[in-house]
């Protein structure tokens, strides 16, 4: 008996520590083989370079769709965290008839597949005569950033004590005074971290990219074309190594910020109340 | 309808000043949640009602006939490629689902019940992965299940195989892998939420009235946290349906998915009423199956008790 519950109890920690492995397994490697002699990669390894990421500045087209990527990002997380505040507000704020109906259609990107939210878009379109460029991927973008962005800031506007706003509203405060002196100093974490992370949703995105950028590609398209080249493989791991520093800061920050935002909300919410 | 509700709060509130525009507070609700609302409505509603539409008429070369016709859907279902790629999609994505929940379980359950103050750093350790680009992460699944690549490399210099086995890339289990890797953190965080919200008290009175660990799982955390497991399922299973990048990738040619169709009809097939009918008949066979794995499930559950 006593043998049978420390299997148990031990049996579910190495089952989470190789879990966890299982997980980062692929994108260990991604570092590993772009400082990686051989261009094949393969173990073992033939010896440290960083010739990979010497050449990475030399490629104009990456350059180019970095910079797309980049304006790409930012359009899409500032527009999609200007929707969100107002969706996360109207949801966690008020109650309306048809609330479920509105928000379900706002959250539906994270549900459906991609491939039919890109064709859908595409076909749409191509038949008002839009053509295909950097702004119908960041009108894509938005769209899908959308409900990230509403479900972090619903997490930041939660827990907030709506007597602090009810008390500025007695006190004289205009609805616009209240929320832009009392609301917004309490969700700036929220809001920047909703911006931190649709900017890294649409710095990896790539079906939506795909169909709808036309010929200015950003940075996963320019790495899908690259795929189809071995030779350039190590370049393209050296690229998704930085990519995925860029990731990790972002979100690091953003959940840094998120539970500041959650700390504070209950905190100042708990003095005041 | 909407933009007259917009319009209502601002003049009542120039009527009657400020505490009008609080009496209306649906009204506000309404008014604020709009441009969103409204941008996913155009964005996302309408295109899919224009596939829709799409997909009952015909490509005349560069024009649309726009005469109803069941034409593509028998297509899609009939014409042995597609139904195919149809069927091959849905085993893809059922199975997916169902290994991605089995394995996510554990650790869900794991950090709920073991995580103790360090759970937020859990979750973050199980997401970070997730938020990576994901067309990367397939990429390294090449590397790693390939010819030449970190599995049979490994296994070489372990003595397991002798030469390297090109069993694990370009067919379907290299695609379910792969997914099954990429969905992980869709899986974990429903069932964990619904673990969370287990009353603890519950496995205390079943303890005390003598159930062992496996009984007290089986008959309360289990049954209690199904909500959660099933909404897991469906996030999983029904995005998959339609996945592109990892079938393009690993999966060769045993492994193309019913979104490779569906993206030459709009490349270089130029079909689109075809590819709309692919698309929209895609969407409702697995919400069909969607729905009959919660229907079962939840008869299993109901027999099981």
């Amino acid at each position: 008996m006593n043998i049978v519950r420390r299997l148990l109890s031990n049996w579910l920690p190495v089952y989470a520590v190789l879990y966890v492995a299982f997980l980062y397994l692929p994108i260990l490697l991604l570092p590993i083989f772009s400082i990686n002699q051989s261009a094949v990669p393969q173990f073992p390894l033939t010896g440290y370079t960083m010739k990979w990421y010497a050449g990475l500045p030399n490629t104009p087209e990456l350059l180019s769709s970095a910079w797309n990527s980049l304006i790409v990002g930012l359009s899409a997380s500032i527009v999609s965290t200007i929707l969100g505040i107002c969706a996360a507000r109207a949801i966690t704020r008020y109650r309306f008839r048809g609330q479920r109906v509105a928000s379900g259609l706002i959250m539906a990107p994270l549900v459906l597949p991609e491939i039919i939210v890109a064709v859908s878009m595409l076909l749409v379109l191509l038949q008002l005569g839009v053509g295909l460029s950097l702004f119908t991927v960041i009108l894509g973008h938005i769209l899908i950033c959308i409900p990230y962005s509403v479900t972090v800031l619903i997490s930041g506007f939660e827990g907030f004590d709506r007597s602090l706003e009810e008390a500025s509203a007695d006190l004289g405060e205009s609805a616009w005074g209240t929320f832009r002196r009392v609301t917004l100093p309490m969700v700036a974490p929220a809001i920047i971290s909703s911006l931190l992370v649709s900017f890294t949703i649409s710095l990896d995105e790539f079906i939506l990219a795909f169909f709808l950028s036309g010929t200015e590609p950003t940075l996963p398209v320019y790495i899908w074309g690259q795929l189809r080249f071995a030779a350039k493989l190590p370049s393209v791991l050296a690229l998704g190594t930085l990519l995925l520093l860029a990731s990790f800061m972002m979100l690091s920050i953003a959940e840094i910020l998120r539970r500041r935002a959650a700390r504070r909300a209950q905190n100042e919410g708990g003095v005041y109340a | 309808m909407t933009i007259a509700a917009e319009g209502k709060p601002d003049d009542s509130a120039q009527q009657a000043g400020r505490p009008a525009l609080l009496q209306s507070e649906a009204a506000q609700g309404i008014a604020l949640i709009s441009p969103t609302f409204l941008y996913a409505l155009a964005m996302l509603a309408v295109p899919i009602l224009v596939t829709f539409a799409h997909s009952f008429w015909t490509q005349n070369y560069m024009d649309i006939d726009r005469t109803f016709t069941l034409e593509n859907y028998r297509i899609a279902l009939t014409e042995p490629i597609y139904r195919d790629l149809l069927w091959r999609s849905l085993f893809i994505s059922l199975t997916v689902s169902f290994v991605t929940v089995v394995l996510a379980y554990p650790i869900a359950y794991y950090i709920s019940f073991h995580g103790g103050r360090h759970k937020g750093l859990w979750l973050f350790i199980i997401t970070i992965p997730f938020w990576t680009s994901y067309l990367l992460r397939v990429m390294s699944w090449k590397v790693i299940l390939g010819f030449n690549g970190v599995l049979n490399s490994g296994l070489m210099a372990l003595g397991i195989i002798s030469e390297p086995s090109t069993a694990f890339l370009y067919n379907t289990n290299a695609v379910i892998i792969t997914l099954t890797h990429a969905w992980a953190a869709f899986a974990i965080l429903p069932i964990f939420v619904s673990l969370e919200k287990v009353d603890r008290t519950l496995i205390e009175a079943a303890t005390d009235l003598g159930d062992g660990a496996v009984r007290r799982f089986l008959r309360v955390t289990l049954p209690l946290s199904m909500p959660g497991a099933i909404s897991a399922l469906m996030i999983v299973m029904i995005p998959t349906v339609g996945d592109y990048v990892t079938p393009r990738l690993v999966g060769g040619k045993d492994g193309v998915m019913i979104a490779n169709a569906i993206q030459a009809q709009f490349g270089k097939a130029a079909n689109w009423p075809l590819g709309a009918a692919l698309s929209v008949t895609s969407m409702v066979v697995v919400t069909a199956m969607a729905g009959a794995t919660v229907f079962i499930l939840r008869w299993a559950a109901r027999q099981a008790r």
